[in-house]
């Protein structure tokens, strides 16, 4: 059974605590353990990174420094936690002095940071580390027809990574066919949700979300599914909003991979922490979950 | 492209004499950034066409005007522009640049720099809100909403004000707004390892 250690972040205590029940119900079913890190701390969003570097890279090394303790990599569901731990692993392994100085001050909390633990995204281990056809092995429940737009979002991919492909990503795409749903082809899939804009830039922030929403309308999606909480409250809880600012009338639910998946695998709605949406979920996922009867065990 | 959304700079001041040109201020900011200095910008405008809050028409100055003002010098008028407090950090222009420059990092620098100088533009709601976030997470190590909706509310119009109070309630109905701020355990530790980065007092 592979280990991580598990970084939730300051959304899914609360705000997002749907992804992080779907994730802990999944992975337990995929025979990963994701093992929540003790005494996390916020990874600093990108406030910190607005107002100090420094103290930003402090913050995300003392993550990582309670990973290495544990001797295991570091897991974030988060695509903003996760591109900031990230990068401070960058800069960290470039930068000698940079780390020697953060040291100093990990020192006052008994940690050290050496780089031993490589920092990735849920659903990256997803896709890499268990794999489509893993996954596919274990669905007994899949969501034949159900028309899903595969939202990336900016900071799974951006800035670039070095691995993944940032301008024609296909990962999204085959783990929504591996729980044989369809993915549909959305235009906009890679464009920001306005991140924190949402708050300081109300409007511009709304009027991203509206084309975003349109655009899989326009698809003819059922759901968006996502991998971020902050693009999840922003496609979501202020949907109403965008419909009372434009004049619209949208009502597209947006799920975290993670409860897809958790459906495919069997697991009851419930348990993934759907029914805490402001956009009903059970209305675009009802007709499939019933029309397909479990294969076998149940 | 997107002329709407840039308003015409006039030259109303002459490039400052600074003893340290705006320019060097700027490279001197990006010292960490892995990207190629501005001086290699070819005024494609691929940053401004490629970014979804400039050709929404929202930001005064496009990140290709705000390249070229600052090789210019208009160091005023950069640094009360709404661009970069405009900027949701997508990362877009950095990864479609043809000249490997990272003006994402170089709208973060702009923000520190007029966070650092308070020189910012003035009735925006970015800058007061990345400090009571800093401040926060100074003092518990987590985020907690209810504390940063201070930050905007009170700036927001009736009919927003009622919006966003609307949304909250549905949102603390369906149980996915904490009441508690959450803080982490060796928060005394915590505070320690931040003192050795920014030296600040004790006294909060």
């Amino acid at each position: 059974m592979k280990k991580y250690a598990y970084f939730p972040g300051c959304s899914l205590e609360k705000m997002a605590h749907s992804y992080h029940m779907s994730a802990l119900e999944t992975t337990r079913a995929l025979g990963i353990e994701l093992k929540e890190l003790e005494d996390w701390n916020c990874c600093g969003a990108t406030a910190y990174f607005h107002v100090d570097e420094l103290l930003a890279f402090t913050l995300c090394a003392r993550n990582l420094a309670m990973a290495e303790k544990e001797k295991l990599d570091l897991v974030a569901p988060c695509s903003g936690c996760y591109k900031n731990m990230f990068f401070t692993r960058e800069h960290l392994k470039h930068d000698a002095d940079l780390a020697e100085h953060i040291n100093e001050a990990l020192a006052e909390d008994n940690l050290h940071y050496a780089g031993t633990s490589s920092v990735r995204h849920l659903i990256e281990v997803f896709a890499h580390d268990v794999g489509f056809d893993a996954i596919k092995a274990k669905v007994t429940k899949p969501l034949k027809g159900l028309r899903v737009a595969p939202y990336y979002g900016c900071q799974i991919l951006r800035p670039r990574k070095a691995k993944e492909d940032v301008e024609q990503p296909r990962f999204f795409e085959d783990l929504i066919s591996a729980i044989g749903a369809e993915p549909v082809d959305y235009l906009l899939r890679l464009s920001c949700c306005s991140g924190a804009l949402i708050i300081t830039n109300r409007r511009a922030a709304l009027s991203m979300v509206r084309n975003l929403l349109e655009c899989a309308v326009r698809s003819k999606a059922a759901i968006i599914a996502t991998a971020c909480p902050l693009c999840q409250v922003n496609l979501e809880c202020y949907q109403k909003q965008v419909n009372r600012e434009f004049g619209t009338d949208l009502n597209v639910p947006v799920v975290y991979f993670t409860q897809l998946v958790g459906l495919a695998l069997g697991i009851p709605p419930k348990r993934l922490g759907i029914g805490s949406e402001l956009v009903a979920v059970m209305p675009a996922i009802r007709e499939v979950l019933e029309a397909e009867p479990a294969v076998a065990n149940t | 492209m997107n002329a709407t959304a840039e308003t015409s700079v006039t030259a109303t001041t002459a490039p400052p004499e600074d003893r340290i040109p705006f320019v060097e201020e700027i490279k001197n900011l990006l010292y960490a950034s892995k990207g190629n200095p501005i001086s290699t910008c070819i005024q494609c405008g691929t940053c401004s066409a490629t970014c979804p809050v400039a050709s929404g028409g929202f930001m005064d100055n496009s990140p290709r005007r705000i390249i070229a003002m600052i090789r210019s010098g208009f160091k005023e008028q950069v640094l009360k522009s709404n661009t970069f407090w405009y900027c949701a950090s997508c990362y877009q222009c950095t990864v479609r640049c043809p000249r490997g420059i990272d003006i994402a990092e170089l709208m973060y620098g702009l923000k520190r720099f007029t966070v650092w100088r308070t020189e910012h533009q003035e009735g925006l709601i970015g800058p007061t809100f990345s400090e009571t976030f800093v401040k926060m997470i100074m003092r518990t190590g987590r985020s907690y909403e209810p504390v940063l909706a201070t930050t905007y509310l009170f700036t927001y119009g009736l009919p927003e004000m009622i919006l966003e109070a609307q949304t909250a309630t549905s949102l603390m109905l369906k149980g996915r707004l904490p009441l508690l701020p959450a803080r982490i355990k060796r928060l005394e530790n915590f505070k320690r390892m931040i003192r050795h980065i920014i030296p600040i007092g004790d006294k909060e």
